[in-house]
């Protein structure tokens, strides 16, 4: 029986599921695979493979991981601006009954990868990416509290990210928007391969976010230098402790919510069903209690940047530092108290409506009195307008304007004109580029010099940062406008030729932020060139306040040689005005953890599992989950886990720093 | 003048002039007071921002490194007095905004009945509202007229200033309802009923669609709303009375499958227990509506018989599939026929006991159900029930 065999062995994959039939996918595999080819025969033909293995793919070292958290964002960048700027030219072509280029079947896939590639494998990876680089430097620790656990979880994010960009290859992915409302994304309405790609890579990916959430609560709490109280901890570490907290305690109702739709797909249970007493709503429901949380968890870190970058390059100590903690901590609660008002239409009486549109108003209050700490903090400073700087400057002007409009959506009389529009697109864009992606732009800028030892090429830079400037403005104003001419969201084709204008204009801005990824590409690869000229051997290029900026760039495994004591909450910047002097002597041994592959193996046991999920390859997803479970259990019997740098090896990194330090003058 | 105030959000307001801002100066009272409170607030709101903007470019320049004029206060980092400002000047805005929300959300509510056809006009007893029920389909829209017993394809037609009444629901997948020119969305949903009240108050044609993507056809699920006069509205019904299609259940299931870009349409008559139907899931015969499935549970439901009471599904709106791993596609099987759940649906709702039908209720006969006093379901098995409604689908 060999077509028994056949579907025994490959479920529902046959060769109709690669979409030979679409052009643009076909010409799109063909560059990857020659690109990927290419670099994987480099990497082959410089002898790379050990080296990687060995110093970055089993690597426990936050900065390591961390470095590659940032990796991953920006590939995936790549990917998701791809998909932004494919929809864009459809919209902007498709008028006076052209049907644009792309199909419904396509472009219905685009906008939901979009989305779910821009907030799960792009600004996801880069926040955590950032914390897990910064917060043990800040608080003077030498890594997070789990190691390994963060290894697995870096994994956990590239297996989600693996399983989404097979989607593109091999079968399709979901065609639901962005957070697959059902019944749309059930298995009645969507029976193929899509809604069940979009759920294994969420809940793989979602593995890896919960853990290290708790592995960065963990360290905060529990491995803060001497002397640095609550109360005297960065500001990044703690929005960085705040967005864990979110992190760790709305990813779990994701994955609850993911698993009752993956129930209702695979074993025909009823939650989200239209028959036999399912309630979609639910769903929806569930989904947004998650939802709203997660957009705090993107933006908190990065008013945790805009913090560290407004005081160093203003030279001044934070404004109102308890009030921004407390701003913080108060928009973490709130931020749970609001999820309904993504949907005010769904017919809640108008005492629900009113309760989370005022819940939401609420949370204006301190995220204005953030803006006004930072307007405070540069009030009476010296103003250095480096880049970091200006991506801050550019983030205030442009943050308002999205948080008017998103305050403005939280009175439920005009959402109810506003929702689903273009103006509410143009409103999350505003926020998570003016917001998000500005303060990613300012941290990386920012941070990048202590990662690698050298700056960022300025020039580039600029170039970088005036077209994604100029860029989202053209690109998301005429998107408000539209919102008010009352065009909705994910359409395909329209009929009215007098939007055509406007969705020309944003193409244009979609394409100037294209030349901004490009520059932001073209500044890293003309920065490692110069190097030389522009290397930082102080460790302290920009005159730092926190404690990461005591340490050379990049700094030792482990980071510091002797736990720092603090005294103030700008730590670094109190040690230097109390004339701090290095210890030249006296170094002990220290305690390190090992490296380990087995994060990298559970990861790609768990993408077997998820890809044999999808395509109902029965054995190959038990095979994996034993696999899964035994090489878990293996791992508890690995004794080589941890090892002591000697002390002589600290003698001679530090004493290399010294000659360094002493040339320098 | 209300326009006026609205394009003083733009700068660009020259460029706008030659286009169609239809949230900003819409044709219909609901929408209008929409757009005020969206006016008022966003203007509200431009009281901080405006200044925080401001202050933001002055203080970037005044403080710069260069200008070595300007006072350098490193270690200054806490006022007691401008925190109190900072946390005040929001929470103030905030406190104004709150309370216009709480009122306008209120006032607003899509299910509350409207009380003025336009300002300064009260809706009185003459004003008798305009009734249409509301089906998002995959992908088209049907509108029902109880009043007149007509209903149209991706066309609605109402009278101005006068009432309308929207019962809304859809056969699928969640859509929302939205005219713009008219009045805020409401979302559609499946096996549920939403409502909304709004008045269209300058006659026209205006567009409408579904504002929440549900599958392929999407861009194309538009209608066109006509804003007419009594008059034109009399000859709209009149009109559409003279069609020859007729919408019965079985051509409403014809209708309800997918399809894309649907020219308009009419008929001339509509099975008065449509949409009841529709909304109850059971346009099907011998598929349980419902409400008779959740007035069964609330009396305490049918037990593990009920888990029987299912029939295997043979059509569905797309090519339905099981779950992999789940039973084959069924419904809960009618414990009547749709007829007689309609009347005694309508019956229900009639206050006087004296009208309700008298039913025989025992006994019941289910598809799959024990009879009372039998043991096993293979006694069932030859009870004319199940052939009766195998034969009826």
């Amino acid at each position: 029986m060999p077509d028994t065999l056949t579907k025994f062995i490959f479920g529902r994959l046959t060769l109709d599921s690669l979409p030979l039939h679409e052009p643009i996918v076909v010409a799109t595999f063909v560059a990857v695979a020659l690109g990927g080819i290419a670099l994987l025969g480099a990497i082959t033909y410089f002898k790379l493979w050990g080296y990687l293995w060995r110093e970055w793919f089993t690597s426990v070292d936050h900065k390591k991981i961390g470095i590659m958290y940032m990796v991953l964002g920006l590939v995936m960048l790549l990917r998701g601006f791809s998909d932004a700027i494919m929809m864009r030219l459809q919209q902007a072509i498709a008028f006076n009954g052209s049907e644009g280029y792309l199909n419904s079947h396509h472009y219905d896939q685009i906008f939901t990868a979009h989305g779910v590639i821009m907030i799960f494998f792009v600004a996801m990876p880069f926040v955590t990416g950032l914390m897990n680089f910064v917060v043990p430097l800040q608080i003077g620790a030498r890594d997070v509290s789990f190691p390994f656990l963060n290894n697995f979880s870096f994994w956990m994010t590239v297996g989600g990210a693996i399983l989404v960009m097979a989607s593109l290859f091999v079968g399709e992915f979901a065609r639901t928007g962005w957070l697959a409302y059902p019944p749309l994304s059930g298995i009645g309405y969507s029976p193929d391969v899509g809604v069940d790609y979009y759920i294994w890579a969420l809940q793989v990916a979602g593995v890896g976010t919960t853990l290290s959430g708790i592995n960065l609560i963990c360290t905060i709490i529990k491995m803060r230098a001497p002397g640095m109280t609550m109360m005297r901890m960065p500001v990044f570490t703690w929005t960085s402790l705040c967005t864990n907290v979110l992190i760790v305690a709305s990813f779990p109702v994701l994955t609850a919510v993911l698993s009752l739709l993956a129930l209702d797909r695979y074993v025909g249970t009823n939650f989200f069903t239209n028959d036999f007493g399912g309630n979609p709503m639910m769903y929806v429901n569930l989904i947004w209690i998650w939802g709203h949380p997660e957009v705090y968890i993107l933006i908190l870190p990065l008013f945790g940047v805009f913090s560290e970058v407004t005081s160093t390059f203003s030279g001044k100590r934070l404004f109102g530092y308890t009030s921004m903690v407390y701003a913080t901590v108060v928009i973490t609660i709130l931020s749970y108290l609001v999820w309904l008002h993504h949907f005010f239409t769904m017919g809640s009486g108008a005492s629900v409506n009113s309760f989370f549109g005022i819940t939401t108003m609420i949370i204006s209050i301190p995220t204005g009195a953030k803006i006004f700490n930072w307007l405070f903090t540069m009030y009476r400073g010296r103003i250095r307008f480096e880049l970091p700087m200006m991506w801050t400057m550019a983030f205030m002007l442009t943050f308002v304007v999205g948080g008017m409009t998103g305050v403005l959506l939280a009175v439920p009389p005009a959402d109810f004109v506003l929702h689903n529009s273009l103006f509410l697109i143009a409103h999350f864009h505003n926020v998570i580029i003016g917001g998000v992606l500005f303060g990613l732009f300012a941290g990386i800028a920012y941070w990048w010099p202590k990662a690698f030892g050298f700056k960022l090429d300025p020039f580039w830079g600029k170039v970088s940062f005036w077209c994604w400037v100029v860029g989202f403005w053209f690109a998301f104003m005429p998107l408000y406008i539209l919102g008010l001419m009352g065009v909705t969201r994910r359409m395909r084709v329209f009929d009215d030729p007098s939007l055509q204008i406007w969705f020309v204009i944003a193409a244009f801005g979609a394409v100037l932020i294209a030349f901004g990824i490009a520059a932001f590409l073209i500044q890293i690869f003309v920065s490692i060139r110069k190097r030389e000229a522009l290397t930082d051997p102080t460790g302290d290029p920009w005159d730092g306040r926190t404690l990461e900026w005591s340490t050379s760039s990049p700094p030792p495994a482990y980071n510091f040689a002797f736990t720092p004591v603090v005294r103030d909450n700008d730590a670094w910047w109190d040690m230097k005005k109390a004339g701090y002097t290095r210890p030249l002597s006296g170094f002990k041994p220290i305690h390190m953890p090992s490296n380990t592959g087995t994060g990298v193996i559970l990861a790609a046991f768990s993408v077997a599992l998820g890809f044999g999920l999808i395509w109902y390859m029965w054995w190959l997803a038990a095979l994996s989950f034993v696999c899964l479970i035994a090489t878990a259990i293996g791992h508890t019997f690995n004794y080589h886990r941890d090892f002591h740098i000697p002390a002589a090896e600290v003698t001679q990194t530090e004493e290399a720093r010294t000659t360094l330090l002493v040339a320098q003058g | 003048m209300k326009r006026f105030g609205a394009l003083l959000l733009f700068p660009l307001a020259g460029l706008l002039s030659g286009c169609d801002l239809v949230v900003l100066a819409p044709a219909g009272d609901v929408a209008a007071q929409q757009r005020d409170l969206l006016v008022v607030s966003t203007l509200l709101m431009l009281v901080i921002i405006v200044p925080v903007m401001a202050l933001t470019v002055f203080f970037a320049w005044r403080y710069r490194q260069s200008n070595a004029s300007a006072t350098y206060a490193p270690d200054w980092d806490h006022s007691t007095k401008l925190e109190l400002v900072i946390w005040a000047a929001p929470l103030l805005i905030i406190i104004c905004l709150g309370a216009l929300t709480w009122l306008g959300t209120h006032l607003l509510d899509p299910y509350r009945r409207i009380d003025r056809i336009e300002p300064g006009q009260p809706v009185t007893e003459a004003h008798k509202p305009l009734r249409v029920e509301v089906v998002a389909l995959d992908w088209k829209w049907l509108f029902i007229y109880p009043d007149y017993g007509i209903a149209s394809v991706n066309e609605l037609a109402a009278p101005v200033n006068q009432p309308i009444d929207f019962r809304i629901t859809s056969s699928a997948v969640m859509n929302s309802f939205y005219i713009p020119a008219l009045a805020g969305q409401i979302y559609a949903m499946p096996a549920m009923e939403t409502k909304l009240h709004a008045v269209i108050n300058r006659p026209g044609t205006y567009s409408g669609f579904s504002a929440n993507y549900s599958g392929a056809g999407f861009s194309g699920m538009r209608f066109v709303f006509h804003g007419l006069s009594d008059q034109a509205f009399e000859q709209w019904v009149a009109q559409a009375r003279t069609a020859s299609a007729a919408l019965s259940r079985d051509n409403y299931l014809e209708l309800e499958k997918p399809s894309e870009n649907e020219p308009v349409r009419h008929y001339a008559s509509v099975d008065p227990d449509l949409y009841g139907a529709i909304l109850n899931l059971c346009v099907e015969r011998g598929k349980m509506c419902m409400n008779e499935m959740m007035s069964i549970d609330a009396k305490g439901g049918l037990g593990l018989a009920g888990v029987h009471n299912t029939l295997p599904l043979q059509y569905d709106k797309l090519a339905r599939r099981g779950a992999v791993f789940g039973n084959d596609p069924s419904y809960v099987a009618s414990i009547c026929t749709a007829e007689e759940a309609a009347a005694a649906a309508r019956a229900a709702s009639d206050a006087t006991p004296a009208n309700w039908p008298a039913r025989n209720l025992s006994p019941l006969r289910g598809a799959g159900l024990l009879r009372p006093g039998t043991e096993s379901r293979r006694a069932e098995a030859d009870t004319p029930s199940l052939g009766l409604l195998r034969r009826e689908l």
